[in-house]
């Protein structure tokens, strides 16, 4: 029988867990826009081996199951001398697998520019400072938004993964708290529900700043 | 106008890959006068036009603005500098077939952005500015609207406004009325023709024989990268010599007849 009581008592340890959900996706994104920025600028460059590493690291970072970059990271650290505890690890490989895509979403923001805008920008002697940040950022900023809360919510989504690497985060506390009560559909559903409210707060932040930077 | 500027273009020659968009174009454009380049469809004008502010390169020949070179320090030199590029760009305004205004910002933020931006005036001097030029295209109660929220042809005053903004002494105009309905292109017309009456020197490329015929103090007629010829509105719009132009014009009353 499905037991309310077990369910409302999976939310405490729950909820408390949850703290390194927000911790590993929210630093993960910030560090993902950061890196993101300078693939971007990488994949855009006139130089044509910047543009190879940006390609490189676009397809690597794609290509590869986020679960095996985790375990990667987890066991190459220690192997290179880098003895690091075992949540920054994690947040730093959840936030470089999300430059990749990061960097793609502004890639194509940026294209998506009719080209006239920058023709404009150029034809009244701005120079190229003032272009990306006067015209051409702005615009693929706002435009980038809706993919970018997409990008955020498959990371909340994806820090599931970091329970591999012993990281107590949602998932692995519901793993523990199902051990330990035997109730696991109660405790998963209740998992369930946290992943649902964080994730429909950020689609709801998501439109509000779409309606509001909306040009 | 007391300091419109010349143009000359001297056996310009244009390449993408191997088809060549322009072939050896000879053309003077008079302080103060109105050119209006017409031709087909692919005929270069547009190119052309582009190569007047450098936006598109030019591969040999050269185009002086008031006896400066632009894109090169000499004829076969190298590359001129960008910020030397961007300064003679200051003082020619242009005009797109697509306004191409900057959508995040109001009219009076496009208008005031190159003042801010490239003059560096303050703040308080480019709005004042930019609400000048906005009256004088008959936009002062729209200053506030993006261009979103404006018709076709507030939007192509307000990239005309953009450009006077600047105080150019050469004003470049793209097909500017082709994007409009057909009603909106009387009141982007009228400010150019009252541009033009100031004396502002003006190269246009247009299908509005209207306009060529009643504002325009010289036309050429291009035709596959050549110009053909260049002449007064009347030799090429009403007794036309050459073939092609008379193919051309052809087109153009078949379909205005109805």
């Amino acid at each position: 029988m499905f037991s309310i009581q077990a369910f409302l008592d999976s939310f405490g340890p729950l909820l408390w867990a949850a703290r390194y959900t927000l911790l590993v996706s929210g630093l993960g994104i910030a560090l993902g826009l950061v890196l993101g920025a300078l693939v971007c600028a990488a994949a855009l460059s006139r130089w044509r081996a910047a543009r190879f590493v940006a390609a490189l690291w676009v397809s690597f970072l794609r290509g590869v199951p986020l679960l095996v970059q985790l375990l990667l990271m987890y066991y190459l650290l220690p192997v290179i001398g880098i003895n690091v505890p075992a949540i920054v690890a994690a947040v730093v490989t959840v936030g470089i697998c999300a430059s990749a895509y990061i960097s793609e979403i502004w890639r194509g923001a940026i294209g998506a520019l009719p080209p006239g805008q920058s023709e404009a920008a150029v034809a009244v002697g701005m120079n190229n400072r003032d272009l990306w940040t006067r015209i051409i950022l702005p615009q693929a900023v706002v435009m980038s938004l809706p993919a970018l809360v997409n990008e955020l919510i498959l990371l909340v989504k994806a820090s599931s993964l970091v329970s591999l690497v012993g990281i107590m985060e949602v998932t692995r506390a519901s793993q523990a708290q199902a051990a330990t009560t035997f109730r696991p559909l109660e405790v998963y559903i209740a998992a369930a529900c946290i992943y649902l409210l964080i994730n429909l707060c950020l689609a709801g932040l998501g439109r509000y700043l779409e309606h509001r930077m909306a040009v | 106008m007391a300091d419109a500027s010349s143009v000359e273009i001297r056996g310009v020659d244009k390449f993408y890959g191997s088809f060549q968009a322009l072939s050896a174009i000879d053309l003077s454009v008079p302080p103060g006068k109105v050119t209006c380049l017409i031709g087909p469809s692919g005929s270069g004008k547009s190119t052309l036009l582009r190569c007047i502010n450098f936006l598109e390169v030019y591969d040999s020949g050269e185009i002086r603005i008031d006896g400066r070179m632009i894109g090169y320090d000499a004829p076969g030199g190298r590359r001129m500098s960008g910020g030397a590029l961007r300064r003679m760009r200051q003082s020619i305004g242009m005009v797109f077939q697509q306004f191409n205004l900057w959508p995040h910002m109001t009219a009076r933020e496009n208008v005031a952005e190159g003042l801010l931006r490239v003059r560096r005036l303050r703040r308080a001097e480019a709005m004042a500015r930019a609400e000048a030029a906005l009256e004088k295209v008959g936009l002062g109660d729209r200053m506030d609207n993006h261009p979103a929220r404006l018709s076709g042809g507030q939007q192509q005053r307000v990239a005309i406004a953009r450009a006077i903004a600047m105080e150019p002494r050469l004003m470049l105009f793209d097909e500017p009325t082709s994007a409009l309905d057909p009603e909106l292109v009387g009141e982007v017309l009228g400010v150019m023709k009252t541009l033009a009456g100031e004396g502002m020197t003006m190269v246009v490329v247009t299908h509005e024989m209207g306009f060529a015929a009643h504002v325009a103090d010289r036309v050429a007629f291009m035709d596959r990268g050549e110009l053909v010829a260049v002449d007064t509105p009347e030799a090429i719009l009403t007794r036309p010599e050459d073939p092609r132009i008379q193919s051309f014009l052809r087109t153009f009353h078949e379909r205005n007849s109805f």
